[in-house]
């Protein structure tokens, strides 16, 4: 009885949720608004509320951002805050709280100023993840947003209703990897827009139950189908910064100049698609903390698992060349460029670090660099 | 077997004829029609060698104006080009480095002429043949002129890396009436230490080839030899190397 899906299913996520959640809102229901993958949605579904991911990916919003904001700061901050100054994304519009994290300085700092607009509850995130104090710290910043969402929703957040949220979060985290897994073969069934826009619009959905069976649908629809063989085209790994639809313009120029991202390494794609929370621990809260603190984001240090995790992506994905993104002013992203060069060249597998922001100033130069690399994989 | 090979830059577009054993090159002003230009390499490169367009068997285009030229067999990156073209003219380079008018670029190859890493400026104009351009207007020269006027004993320093602000920075010690010979001495330092940056972290091994438009400055190689303690070799054609690297490819695919 499952329904086959398609990309389309999920094109159109943004827009029927807008409407779903204004509907629910009109019943009384309140929704959480997330900016990163650090967030423990679970809480917030254990709370009754729907987690919803927030624009950030789009240039549009960031003149207004930086009426505030400094130019030289990540285009990413400037969206999101661009995005929640002028009131233009209508799920930062709904949202009755806003969750951040402490995952970089402009991002703390942005969200400070971003109380002026909503209640903001920053989660401190700690740097060093492989401490004892580190562990502790972060186990008492998620008893704090349960302690928060249960006041400011005027709720109770029970164990089982948190054990709950977790099964639903595992089942969708492994729901979206069996997707992205597809692509491990040749020709891959996705190309890089269609994996992208799978990935990136799961986050606006408001059902988890509806997103998890959309996702099992769109696997059966790839599985039972055969691809006609078309000529090999290269297989590129896209790793680095988080890039959403309104900024995918290294996916397009792959394509255009003929290459298929097949896998992304970033935060959603497949950073966190082998972290399940683990459901033997006494306390769902630690159970969280341990998971959530395992993502490998730039942010860490070290963060040793990113490069295990690219090291077997480059197998598993067959790829021929890997594309590191780094969005301007992203320093931890950026100096750890030089470790995930060193580490794809030791494969002997072609590599570009590009550098770049939301506009389209500089297509040209990044497409003859592509192009460059794309060479280097054919000669 | 008749192959051209063309590289339209953001400034001149080159043109290389190779015909068994004979090579034929030409260059024009890009100007404001890339398109043009090749149209115009096309056509002087037939003429200069007697040939006549269905003679020719292969026209491969690379350089910032590589998608305009309707008579492309097939489009190549500069990078590539420029790789085949320093691995025909000196087998034994592993690192190339190429200035041009609006980009320098470090390319590592292998001993087959494979592309293995390179690196290129970013969007800005510092270290490259623009910088040049336009500092030698503000000293009220003509780009070709610098290196004859420069004294490198005596280099001033120059420390914005921005065209912009290097522009004034150089109006001020004009002022302060600091020597043109020391300022350009600044400038040529200054473009050598930035392109070499980016050629120590791609790792250099053995000598460096030096190719593009800049390479005709003695100053620059004189400061990239300075600043990354090697020997660089300027090819005679420096400005012809992705053209001469087009046209090779397009023969290589031939045979």
């Amino acid at each position: 009885m499952e329904k086959m899906s398609s990309v389309e299913d999920f094109a159109k996520i943004r827009e029927v949720n807008i409407l779903l959640i204004k509907e629910a809102k009109e019943t009384g229901q309140k929704v959480v608004g997330i900016y990163c993958t650090y967030c423990p949605q679970e809480l917030v579904l254990a709370a009754g509320a729907i987690p919803v991911s927030l624009c950030g990916t789009k240039e549009d919003p960031i003149a207004k951002a930086e009426e505030h904001l400094p130019r030289n700061l990540c285009p990413l901050i400037k969206s999101s805050y661009g995005f929640a100054v002028s009131d233009t994304c209508p799920f930062f519009h709904f949202s009755d709280l806003i969750i951040g994290e402490t995952t970089c300085d402009g991002k703390k700092k942005m969200f400070e100023l971003m109380q002026e607009i909503k209640p903001v509850f920053v989660m401190q995130l700690p740097h060093l993840n492989q401490t004892q104090a580190s562990m502790d710290m972060w186990i008492d910043e998620m008893r704090r947003l349960k302690g928060f969402l249960e006041e400011k929703l005027a709720t109770e957040i029970t164990d089982e209703a948190i054990w709950q949220a977790i099964d639903v979060v595992n089942r969708e985290t492994a729901a979206a990897k069996a997707i992205c897994d597809l692509n491990q073969v040749e020709p891959p069934p996705l190309n890089g827009l269609d994996l992208l826009t799978v990935t990136w619009s799961r986050g606006f959905n408001s059902n988890k139950e509806e997103v998890i069976a959309m996702l099992d649908g769109l696997q059966k629809e790839y599985s039972s189908t055969d691809k006609e063989s078309t000529p090999r085209k290269p297989r590129v790994l896209l790793t680095g910064c988080p890039v959403g639809l309104g900024t995918e313009k290294v996916i397009r120029l792959v394509d255009e100049v003929g290459g298929n991202v097949v896998a992304m390494e970033n935060c959603s794609g497949y950073k966190t698609l082998e972290l399940q929370t683990d459901t033997e621990y006494d306390d769902p809260l630690v159970a969280l903390a341990h998971k959530y603190i395992s993502i490998p984001c730039s942010c860490m240090s070290p963060n040793p698992y990113r490069m295990e995790l690219l090291e077997r992506m480059m197998n598993d994905f067959k790829v021929d060349a890997v594309i590191d993104l780094t969005w301007q002013a992203c320093h931890t992203y950026n100096v750890e460029a030089y470790e995930v060069s060193k580490l794809v060249k030791s494969k002997g597998i072609p590599h570009l670090h590009l550098e770049s922001d939301y506009s389209n100033s500089d297509l040209e130069s990044i497409k003859v660099r592509i192009e460059a690399l794309l060479e280097m994989v054919e000669q | 077997m008749i192959s051209i090979g063309l590289d339209i830059g953001s400034v001149a577009a080159k043109g290389v004829l190779i015909q068994g054993g004979r090579q034929y090159q030409m260059m024009v002003p890009t100007g404001w029609s890339p398109r043009t230009a090749g149209e115009q390499l096309i056509d002087d490169l037939l003429q200069s060698s007697g040939h006549r367009p269905h003679d020719v068997h292969s026209i491969v285009v690379t350089g910032y104006g590589r998608v305009a030229v309707m008579e492309a067999s097939r489009t190549v990156t500069e990078i590539k080009c420029h790789a085949r073209g320093v691995a025909e003219l000196y087998p034994q380079i592993r690192t190339i480095i190429d200035i041009g008018g609006q980009d320098s670029k470090v390319i590592q190859i292998d001993s087959q002429g494979r592309v293995v890493d390179f690196a290129m400026n970013d969007k800005c104009a510092a270290g490259t043949g623009r910088f040049l351009q336009v500092m030698a207007n503000a000293l009220g020269l003509d780009v070709s002129e610098l290196a004859a006027y420069e004294d490198p004993e005596q280099a001033a320093t120059i420390n914005s890396m921005c065209t912009v602000f290097a522009e004034s920075e150089i109006i001020g010690l004009l002022a302060q009436g600091v020597d043109k010979g020391s300022i350009i001495a600044g400038l040529h330092l200054s473009v050598g230490k930035r392109v070499a940056a980016m050629a120590r972290r791609l790792g250099i091994a053995g000598q460096v080839a030096f190719t593009g438009g800049v390479a005709m400055n003695q100053g620059v190689k004189r400061s990239l030899e300075q600043e990354l303690g090697c020997k660089v070799l300027v090819p005679e054609v420096c400005q012809f190397t992705g053209a001469l690297g087009a046209a090779l490819i397009g023969l290589d695919a031939a045979a």
